[in-house]
C-alpha cells in the first residue's frame, strides 16, 4: 500500500498529471480518497503495465482503452475458466471422463 | 550456453541507439506477457529481451559488454513483476471488465447456468438487495416496506443505530431458500451528524442569547429538549445532552447529543451598530490575537 508520491518513486517513465488522468479516466481504481490515494501492488503494476503499453509498444492514449478494456476481458475469462476447471475437478470421475472425451473430439 | 545479447534482440552488433529499440518495441509487442497470458515461452522470451535492452540501452554497460567486461548475467536482472500475476489471482476480479457474477458467461453456459439465462438467480442462492434508510430512521430504528423485483414486499426491520454498508441477512427470503442481503445505505440529515454513538448538531443561537443567556429549545433525534446556554456563551462552545444520540442497542450503551454553539449575528440593526461604535471595551476586544502562523 503506498500513496501517489510512492508509486511515482516505484514506477519509471510516468508523471503524476499521468497517473490522475488514468485514475479520472478508471484505467486506474485505487483506494482512498481522491489526491489521498491508497495503492495497492496491483494498482502499481497495472500503472506499469500502461506505462509499457504506452511508452514501449507505442499504444496512444486514445487507444489505451480499447487495449486495456481487451486485456481486462482476457484475464477476466481467464480466472473464470480456472473457476470452472476447478468446479469440474468435484465431478464425479465418469461425468470427467465423458467431459474430455467431448473436449477432444 | 548464454545467447548473445545482440541476437536476442536481433540486431547486428554495431546497431544505432534507434535501431535497438525499434527491435526492443517489435519483440515486446509480440512476447510481453500481458498480451500472451498462460504462455511461459512467450514470458521467458520477454524478460530475455527486457534484459538484453536494459543492458544495451545503456551506453555505458553496453561499451563493457562488448568489451567483454561484463556478461549477459549482467544483464539478468529482469523486469519487476508483472501485472499478470495479479490479474490471474482471484481477487484480479478487480479490474474485471464484465463486472461481477457470471454476465460474461450467461450466453456460453446457457444451459450450466439455465436458471439465471432465464432471468432470476440460480436456486438456493443469496439475493443482494440495497436499501436507503432515513438518517434519523437509521438512529432510531425503523422498519421499511421493500419492494421485491419479483413484485413481493418485504417489511425490513432496520435497528437502531444502523450504520451505511450494515447488512441485514432475512432468512429464507433470497431465492429457492437461500437468503436475502440487504445494504443499508444511510441518508445525510439536513443538521444532524453521526459521530459514532454521538449526535452532532451545530445549534445556531442569537446573540442577544449568547451574551445574556437563555433557556432554548434544541432539536434532538426524539423530539425537541430544552437546554439552558450560559451567558457569555460562544461559538464553538460545546454542550452535551446524556443519552440525547443513539438510544442503546444490542448491549451497546445510549449515545449524547454533542451541541456546539454558533453565534448568529442576524438582520442589520442601527442601535446595535451604534452601541458597538460606541463602546471602547468591545471595539478593544481582538479575536485574533495570538493567531501567529
Amino acid at each position: 500500500m503506498m500513496t501517489l508520491e510512492g508509486l511515482l518513486g516505484q514506477v519509471e517513465g510516468v508523471a503524476a498529471e499521468d497517473v490522475r488522468r488514468w485514475i479520472a479516466a478508471r484505467y486506474v481504481r485505487p483506494g482512498g480518497a481522491p489526491e489521498a490515494w491508497v495503492f495497492g501492488e496491483m494498482d502499481v503494476a497495472r500503472v506499469r503495465l500502461i506505462v509499457e503499453l504506452r511508452d514501449v509498444m507505442e499504444i496512444s492514449e486514445p487507444a489505451l482503452p480499447t487495449v486495456l478494456s481487451l486485456l481486462d476481458q482476457v484475464y477476466d475469462l481467464r480466472r473464470r475458466m480456472r473457476r470452472l476447471n476447478e468446479g469440474f475437478a468435484r465431478l464425479p470421475a465418469e461425468m470427467r471422463a465423458e467431459l474430455a472425451r467431448f473436449m477432444m473430439e | 550456453m548464454a545467447e548473445d545479447l545482440y541476437k536476442i534482440l536481433g540486431v547486428e552488433k554495431g546497431a544505432s541507439a534507434e535501431e535497438l529499440r525499434t527491435a526492443y518495441r517489435g519483440l515486446a509487442k509480440k512476447h510481453h506477457p500481458d498480451l500472451n497470458p498462460g504462455n511461459k515461452a512467450a514470458e521467458e522470451r520477454f524478460k530475455k529481451v527486457a534484459s538484453a535492452y536494459e543492458l544495451l540501452s545503456d551506453a555505458e554497460t553496453r561499451k563493457q559488454y562488448d568489451a567483454g567486461e561484463i556478461d549477459e548475467s549482467g544483464a539478468m536482472k529482469g523486469p519487476p513483476p508483472g501485472y499478470r500475476a495479479y490479474a490471474e489471482a482471484p481477487h484480479g476480479a478487480r479490474y474485471a471488465h464484465a463486472g461481477e457474477d457470471f454476465s460474461g458467461f450467461e450466453d456460453i453456459f446457457s444451459n450450466l447456468f439455465g436458471e439465471r439465462a432465464r432471468g432470476g438467480p440460480a436456486p438456493g442462492r443469496d439475493a443482494h438487495y440495497a436499501l436507503q434508510a432515513g438518517f434519523l430512521e437509521a438512529v432510531n430504528g425503523a422498519t421499511k416496506r421493500l419492494t421485491l423485483p419479483d413484485g413481493q414486499t418485504l417489511d425490513v426491520k432496520i435497528p437502531a443505530g444502523t450504520v451505511t454498508g450494515d447488512v441485514l441477512r432475512l432468512r429464507g427470503k433470497g431465492v429457492g431458500g437461500g437468503d436475502g442481503l440487504i445494504e443499508i445505505a444511510v441518508a445525510e440529515h439536513a443538521f444532524f451528524t453521526r459521530e459514532g454513538q454521538n449526535i452532532g448538531l451545530v445549534l445556531p443561537i442569537s446573540v442577544r442569547e449568547a451574551v445574556l443567556g437563555a433557556k432554548i429549545s434544541v432539536p434532538t433525534p426524539r423530539g425537541a429538549v430544552v437546554m439552558n446556554v450560559k451567558a457569555g456563551a460562544d461559538t464553538g462552545v460545546k454542550m452535551r445532552l446524556k443519552g440525547k444520540g443513539v438510544p442503546a442497542h444490542g448491549g451497546v450503551a445510549a449515545g449524547d447529543l454533542i451541541v456546539t454553539l454558533a453565534v448568529h449575528v442576524g438582520p442589520a440593526d442601527a442601535a446595535l451598530e451604534g452601541f458597538l461604535k460606541e463602546n471602547q471595551a468591545v471595539a478593544d476586544f481582538d479575536p485574533r490575537a495570538g493567531m501567529v502562523p
